[in-house]
């Protein structure tokens, strides 16, 4: 249950962003990706979980493994906490939205409307949706924006217990989450060499 | 796919879903033309299928932009992409459940606006299966418009520049199903078409639409 990408270079608007970059990401590990804003974290991201494709190189794994988090986390704001996860708990063929709803701490959250969580309350709901997806490798961009301490601290106890299953994590953050174990890959070195404005319209 | 439907039904019902809006919309219109025309009854029923159609046509537009647009702007296009289901089918699912909100209300309340109309009496039975026929076409259709605006902002205007003109053969054969129907003269021919234009875009177009969308979230 590895990916593996080789010589992977991405591309945004047609502007190539990132070139060569090769990674491994196996069994049972979490590797976090750094670089400044507009580097092509996002990017890279999303062509990994398959939304774009890449402009060469090749992603190397097995079909229908990635559970994708972006930054929207597309909740439906009138749906209650437990209906959205049991949607997409269905969408994905599985059953149990309970492991998610206790790991988040989402209990007394369940019959609440999504539209009247808080912006970190809602962040721990769509992060509960990987859980339910039952997705071996998690694509995670930004997963810790407005969370508080303890959430970090929920969600890297989540990550935690995911690669002790066998799983694996693919992350882009700023933040320090406190998993030591997870590997490092800086893609500053990658981006593409007639780079183009640092902007923030990756992001839009 | 079903959890899927059942979603969009259920956002369709509550609050800021927009059920019934479509519905509103061609009540007002139908009431409003008698108004404009003035009270010739026999003119009113002459024109009847047609306003009926043109009416039924509008209001379906009127909730397209909310078929994929509410799902792109909150993430949740993003992960159904990634998710198991095949994007036609969840174009298509979108379309169904659009034409369950909108185009089944607009098949059921036509016959008893008709009424407002004039309609002459063989009319109704033929109004009823053309629009139950045709409006299926029109939400997919307009899913495929949607399919192609979404993520523009302020995109529902170029997108009812986009779907009109395709909406042009469906309504066509409709109206002539429902004028002829209304006259008493044989309505095989453009029923025949008009089942035609339906089933060959419930067909083909999802396969249209799942290709612009994908080209969309890139």
């Amino acid at each position: 249950m590895s990916l593996v990408i080789d010589n992977l270079s991405v591309a945004r608007g047609g502007i190539p962003v990132l070139d060569g970059v090769s990674f491994a990401l196996r069994a049972g590990r979490a590797l976090v990706v750094r670089g400044p804003n507009g580097a092509g974290k996002t990017t890279l991201l999303r062509t990994v979980a398959g939304l774009q494709p890449p402009a060469q190189g090749v992603i190397a794994g097995d079909e229908d493994t990635i559970a994708y988090a972006g930054h929207a986390d597309g909740l439906k704001t009138m749906l209650s906490v437990s209906e959205n996860l049991t949607f997409w708990a269905q969408v994905f063929g599985t059953a149990d939205i309970e492991p998610a709803v206790h790991a988040f701490d989402l209990v007394p959250l369940r019959d609440r409307l999504a539209g009247t969580l808080s912006a970190g309350q809602k962040r721990r709901l769509g992060l509960a949706r990987l859980m339910v997806t039952g997705r071996p490798i998690w694509v995670l961009d930004e997963p810790t924006v407005s969370l508080d301490a303890a959430s970090v601290a929920l969600f890297a106890q989540a990550v935690r217990r995911h690669l002790e299953d066998g799983g694996s994590a693919l992350m882009a953050t700023h933040i320090d989450l406190g998993l030591a174990e997870a590997d490092v890959l800086d893609i500053t070195p990658f981006r593409a060499a007639p780079r183009a404005a640092a902007s923030d319209e990756a992001f839009l | 796919m079903i959890a899927l439907l059942r979603r969009d039904l259920a956002l369709a019902i509550r609050a800021g879903g927009g059920f019934g809006l479509g519905l509103a919309f061609f009540l007002i219109v139908t009431v409003l033309v008698p108004f404009g025309v003035g009270a010739d009854t026999a003119l009113l029923g002459r024109i009847a299928p047609g306003i009926l159609w043109v009416g039924s046509l509008l209001a379906c537009l009127l909730s397209l932009d909310r078929i994929l647009a509410l799902d792109w702007e909150d993430g949740s296009l993003d992960l159904l992409a990634t998710a198991p289901l095949p994007m036609e089918g969840v174009v298509s699912i979108k379309a169904f459940a659009h034409w369950i909100t909108t185009g089944l209300p607009l098949v059921a309340a036509a016959p008893m606006l008709g009424v407002l109309l004039n309609l002459p009496g063989p009319g109704y039975v033929w109004l009823f299966v053309s629009l139950a026929l045709g409006t299926p076409a029109l939400s997919v259709i307009g899913t495929f418009g949607a399919a192609l605006t979404v993520g523009l902002k302020r995109g529902g205007l170029l997108m009812s520049l986009l779907v009109l003109p395709l909406y042009v053969p469906t309504l066509i054969f409709g109206a002539e199903v429902a004028r002829r129907g209304a006259e008493g003269s044989a309505v095989q021919t453009p029923l025949l078409m008009l089942a035609g234009i339906s089933f060959g875009v419930t067909a083909l177009l999802p396969f249209a639409s799942a290709a612009v969308l994908r080209i969309n979230l890139r």
